[in-house]
């Protein structure tokens, strides 16, 4: 299969509005014979599945939640890039562009990135509109707040939740939709298979999870919103449901998987507590606005924290980074903080986490509302206490939250954090129309690989998802689709869907008769492990090959030795899961696999055998200026096609955040 | 933090499906680490019961940082547990002594059936937002966003109000089994903003007449659903419910 | 929609039982002011007076209708709205969390709204019918005063009044607070003074009336 990525040709800046007035549009009438499938209700699916179906098409949504509110776009937390330039200090769509290929190091496609920062103002737009409550400045005009990679105010936000504001708008408007009988909502779904026809994606198999009943849907195009794959890792900040498995059915009915061992670590995440945990709470990239982060200069310190002077503490981003300081892209953050605590300056029982600190955030806020309240000689306790109030009102769940965890006080104590698994910049591979390489089969959002590069920008995700699915996917779903107006209904009765049916049967049989002696969440985790120490934050050729080898050895024991209880035709989350790690059990393979033949370092992805002196990334643009993009060979493992990253209007160069 | 472990006895709700009667099963949670949320307490159960061959204990849970508004255990008598402000998943062993004898129910109503344990169907959350929880603004036809400047303080309150999660912890710790800390939250964030207001009238009254289509009770200002609510909704949206659903009757 | 789905949907009830509620709140404030006229000690001289004139002014006997539709309308729908809310949850929980969460008398309006409904057939059997039978069969002038005298002479009379009165003090409490919210006044500005007012009212009412009979029981005023 070759590979087209589809992208228009001319000017960088007047590719999209081209592609727009060029595209082939469906009329009206057509529209409503048309059906389509979005599986997953997160910001990408539930914006695309409204968008379309206000177009006029009918839509069906499936979701293994048991709403669409609860997709896992719902926790993210400190809010959603734009070029608006509201703050007047120098943004523009250029620049939002410029710093998300940077931040991606070079690994993100021109046209796509910059189509999104071309929509990410009427993102904003579209969300206000819906009634999403951003914050407010007194005058009435929306807030912005700083995030990490960039020197511009462009994030909007509510409070901590935004994440949870957009997907509520974007929920609101497809149950708009449910109302009005153009969505049919399937929650309590997990779809098991894609149906192809001809070549064709033409319908899903799914489960529904609580009677057990496997369905047949058909449909026009299938849209895959279905999330990322940081669950692979077991612990991670996605949620416990979180999984690959709609787009592990999909590599493996064709469509190529694209950057696989692209993985975000993020950096300000709640560090593990025990054996127990089951998954990582990350502390918004907001955060690290006003917090400082810190270790002791002294290796093995085992003082508390407020016992070590001023003098004697390391702001290591500080020191390396003095331009960007705190808020250097994530990649870099959590590097730096895995060097500081393998070097033995780590804190806390584990000596695995670092020091976020707003004692001088607290008090300089605190001397600001002193001015502001014309108390001149307020006392150093007075200034804390107005410092604390002013640091809760911004950041109060956070606090909370962290504080619910650990049991201790962030306003006084430093918080304990460590990187953590958190979003995946591979996923399935897309042409410009979001398309995978199989027609008629659509990836947006993180289950799509095109965007970020080897590392996403904070506060970009929202605005990925949600321009994919109310922006590029209205437009570019019609340039296939008026090629399929005279497509009647799909009929579900024919052989394919048998096919597809029969062996997603089969597969659920076998889970439930294996009657092994270990269970799934045992396989989950040991996978984990092996993923976190070879493919974790730093990976080398060694270790990539022995976690191949171990993987292997473990997915042969999981189809051995697993224990699923229960029956397959009732509410069965055990056998939900065991579904979902058998895919991860390939899937964190690929990820090795793609990892080893990525001999560079970029973004997310180090490989200790490549980086400079003072241990930043090394890439090496002459041989890995391209998206490893996997195709599936079944036993045979997978074949490598690449596809050139060429760029037009910037010069990639060495990431520099000093 | 200093943790240590403790020994508890569970008294679980055990259901095989909506047709079952249901019943209480006795658990033992032993060496649990005072560190762990409740949820990671019956992942260690669980995972036990699989070794010992019987079945898992059906509940629901996703995210586990407190927003999803999946997860919904009645702790003690306790919609989420005996600390305020707090989800199931959010809540940690620290809260419990040891010895502790825990009873664990799932959300009892009319209109959440349980499916299985202390799983229940909630949909009738899904359907009260169909009912109208939405500004009709079809994709693409937005102004700018600061075309429309709106008073901070009501941003805010909408906002608050907006921050529910729906996880129906509202209706499982009212005695009349109401929805109407869920419905005036959804009502209240519209109402509060300019967005709202061209279907402010139709919007409250055809969500409040599919909330008592759904099953759930009346008010009675007991308060009970504000105290206990994860995201610390207030009772004054309750009020600007009512208030909305007269003013929409009386309007000409 | 229609009035009838308006007064038909939960909120609509509310709107009754608060109106209806709002009402007798005021009603009370006339009857215990009346009934206070006993503390002038004075024979009952006052008090008959004003008795005399609440039972023969025409607009107030005009208004005596409306006051027992609304007593009605707030009993029949209170019950019918207790039962209906008890039908909302099949399976009950095994613990409840008491307190905890909500006051035991915003819980018990049901409960403390029967007691007080068996209290007033009672209450009026005792006076209400005695008035209306002088007024329209036997014409003669009844001394109401007197009839108190005696009423309260007994034991029983006196106890049984007094948790009347005690649970009428726990249903206005709630009550009252409970009325503004269904009428959809809660706001900072004004939920300090309908807290602190409902509970002066409350307490105040109740010590009025729950001192009629124990005083006149106890020879207080002769």
């Amino acid at each position: 299969m070759g590979l087209n990525n589809r992208i228009p040709a001319g000017e960088l800046a007047q590719k999209w509005s081209t592609y727009k007035s060029t595209c082939k549009l469906v009329n009206p009438a057509n529209k409503r014979s048309l059906d389509i499938i979005v599986v997953g209700t997160g910001l990408a699916g539930a914006s695309a599945a409204a968008s379309l179906a206000e177009l006029g098409y009918s839509v069906k949504t499936f979701c293994f939640q048991d709403s669409g509110r609860r997709a896992h776009s719902i926790a993210a937390q400190g809010g959603i890039n734009a070029a608006k330039n509201y703050q007047n200090d120098g943004d523009s769509v250029y620049r939002l562009f410029y710093d998300t290929i940077k931040g991606g190091d070079y690994r993100a496609r021109e046209a796509n990135v910059h189509r999104l920062a071309e929509v990410s103002g009427n993102i904003i737009d579209q969300c206000v509109a819906q009634g999403v409550p951003f914050a407010r400045e007194y005058g009435g005009l929306l807030s912005n707040r700083s995030f990490g990679g960039t020197q511009v105010q462009r994030t909007f936000y509510a409070a901590g939740q935004t994440g949870q504001q957009l997907l509520l708008g974007a929920y609101s408007a497809q149950m708009r939709q449910v109302a009005i009988g153009k969505i049919k909502e399937y929650n309590r779904h997990e779809m098991l298979d894609v149906v192809t026809i001809d070549g064709k994606a033409r319908g899903i198999i799914a489960r529904n999870l609580v009677t057990g009943e496997i369905e047949r849907h058909g449909a026009h195009a299938v849209l895959l919103c279905t999330g990322g794959y940081g669950n692979v890792f077991f612990l991670s900040t996605n949620a416990m449901g979180s999984n690959v498995t709609a787009a592990w059915k999909a590599h493996k009915k064709g469509a190529f998987f694209g950057n696989p061992c692209f993985t975000q670590i993020h950096p300000t995440c709640i560090p593990v507590s025990g054996d127990h945990q089951s998954k990582l709470t990350l502390m918004s990239e907001s955060l690290r606005n006003d917090g400082r982060i810190w270790v002791p200069k002294k290796q093995g310190d085992t003082r508390k924290p407020n016992e070590i002077a001023e003098e004697e503490r390391d702001y290591y981003l500080e020191r390396r980074y003095p331009a960007f300081g705190n808020l250097v892209p994530r990649d870099v953050a959590s590097r730096a903080a895995k060097e500081r605590c393998d070097a033995g300056y780590g804190v806390g029982s584990s000596k695995m986490a670092v020091y976020l600190d707003f004692a001088s955030a607290i008090e300089r806020y605190g001397k600001t509302e002193a001015t502001k309240q014309g108390k001149s000689n307020a006392s150093k306790e007075d200034i804390i206490a107005m410092g604390k109030d002013v640091v809760k009102e911004k950041y109060g769940n956070l606090f909370e939250m962290y504080a619910k965890i650990t049991g201790e006080d962030p306003y006084s104590v430093p918080m304990r954090i460590y990187p953590a698994v958190h979003y995946t910049m591979g996923g399935l591979w897309v042409d410009y129309e979001l398309m995978t390489n199989v027609p008629g089969l659509y990836a947006l959002g993180e289950a799509n690989f095109s965007d970020h590069g080897a590392n996403r920008l904070g506060a970009s995700a929202l605005m990925q998802g949600l321009a994919d699915g109310y922006f590029v996917i209205p437009y570019t779903i019609g340039n296939y689709l008026a090629d399929e107006i005279s497509t009647p209904k799909i009929n579900t009765n024919q052989v394919a869907f048998d096919e597809a049916e029969k062996a997603v049967t089969d597969r659920i049989h076998h889970f439930m008769n294996v009657k092994g002696t270990k269970s799934v969440d045992y396989f989950h985790k040991k996978l984990g492990l092996i993923m976190w120490n070879q493919c974790g934050m730093a990976r080398n050729e060694q270790g990539l090959k022995q976690a191949i080898a171990d993987i292997r050895a473990l997915r042969e024991e999981f189809w051995k030795e697993v224990r699923v209880p229960g029956t397959a035709d009732s509410l069965n989350p055990e056998l939900d899961k065991a579904g979902r790690v058998a895919d991860f059990l390939e899937l964190g393979e690929l990820m090795c696999i793609d990892a080893l033949n990525r001999e560079e370092s970029c973004g997310g992805h180090f490989r200790e055998e490549h980086q400079t002196e003072d241990g930043e990334a090394l890439r090496h643009d002459d041989k890995f200026m391209y998206v490893s993009c996997w195709e599936n060979k079944g036993e045979q493992g997978w074949d490598l096609h690449k596809e050139d990253l060429v760029y037009d209007v910037i010069h990639p160069s060495q990431r520099n955040y000093k | 933090m200093e943790h240590t472990t403790i020994n508890l006895k569970l008294k679980v709700w055990r259901q095989k499906n909506a047709q079952d009667s249901g019943r209480f099963e006795n658990y033992d949670a032993k060496d649990i680490s005072t560190e762990m949320s409740f949820l990671e307490m019956f992942d260690v159960l669980n995972e036990r019961l699989i070794n010992e061959g019987q079945d898992p204990i059906a509940f629901d849970h996703d995210c586990r940082e407190g927003i999803c508004g999946m997860c919904s255990m009645h702790i003690n008598g306790r919609a989420h547990g005996p600390w305020q402000g707090t989800t199931t998943c959010q809540l940690h062993m620290r809260a419990f002594k040891d010895g502790e004898t825990i009873t664990v129910e799932p959300w009892r109503a009319k209109a959440f059936p349980v499916l299985k344990d202390l799983t229940v169907d909630r949909s009738a959350f899904d359907r009260i937002q169909q009912a109208g929880g939405y500004v009709s603004v079809n994709t693409g036809n937005a102004q700018d966003g600061n075309a429309l400047p709106i008073d901070k303080d009501k941003a805010d309150a909408s906002f608050a109000a907006a921050a529910c999660i729906g996880c129906g912890a509202c209706v499982a710790a009212c005695k009349n089994s109401s929805a109407m800390l869920f419905t005036s939250a959804k009502v209240s964030q519209y109402a509060l903003l300019p967005q709202g207001q061209p279907e402010r009238t139709t919007r409250v009254l055809n969500m409040v007449a599919q909330m008592d289509k759904e099953g759930f009770g009346a008010c009675t200002n007991t308060g009970a659903c504000e105290a206990e609510c994860p995201k610390e909704i207030s009772i004054s949206n309750i009020a600007r419910l009512n208030r909305e659903y007269l003013s929409a009757q009386l309007s000409l | 929609m229609t009035w009838k789905e308006y007064f038909t949907s939960s909120i609509g009830k509310k709107l009754v039982m608060a109106f209806t509620g709002l009402f007798l709140i005021l009603f009370l404030i006339v009857h215990a002011t009346i009934n206070g006229m006993i503390f002038f000690d004075d024979n009952g001289e006052m008090f008959n007076y004003y008795a005399h004139f609440f039972s023969h002014n025409w607009i107030i006997r005009i208004m005596e209708v409306g006051l027992f539709v609304g007593l009605i309308l707030h009993a029949v729908q209170g019950l019918m709205l207790t039962f209906q809310n008890q039908s909302k949850r099949p399976v009950k929980y095994a613990v409840n969390p008491g307190n905890a969460t909500s006051k035991w008398y915003s819980r018990s309006m049901g409960i403390l709204g029967s007691l007080l409904l068996i209290f007033l057939i009672i209450h009026l059997r005792h006076f209400w019918i005695g008035t209306k039978a002088s007024l329209y069969i036997t014409g003669e002038e009844h001394n109401l005063f007197e009839e108190m005298k005696i009423v309260f002479s007994e034991l029983w009379v006196v106890v049984f009044y007094s948790v009347g009165v005690i649970s009428l003090c726990w249903h206005l409490i709630h009550g009252f607070k409970s009325a503004f919210q269904s009428i959809g006044i809660n706001s900072p500005k004004y939920n300090g003074m309908i807290q602190t007012v409902g509970i002066a009212y409350s307490l105040i009412i109740c010590f009025a009336f729950l001192m009629m009979p124990v005083a006149l029981h106890l020879g207080w005023i002769q």
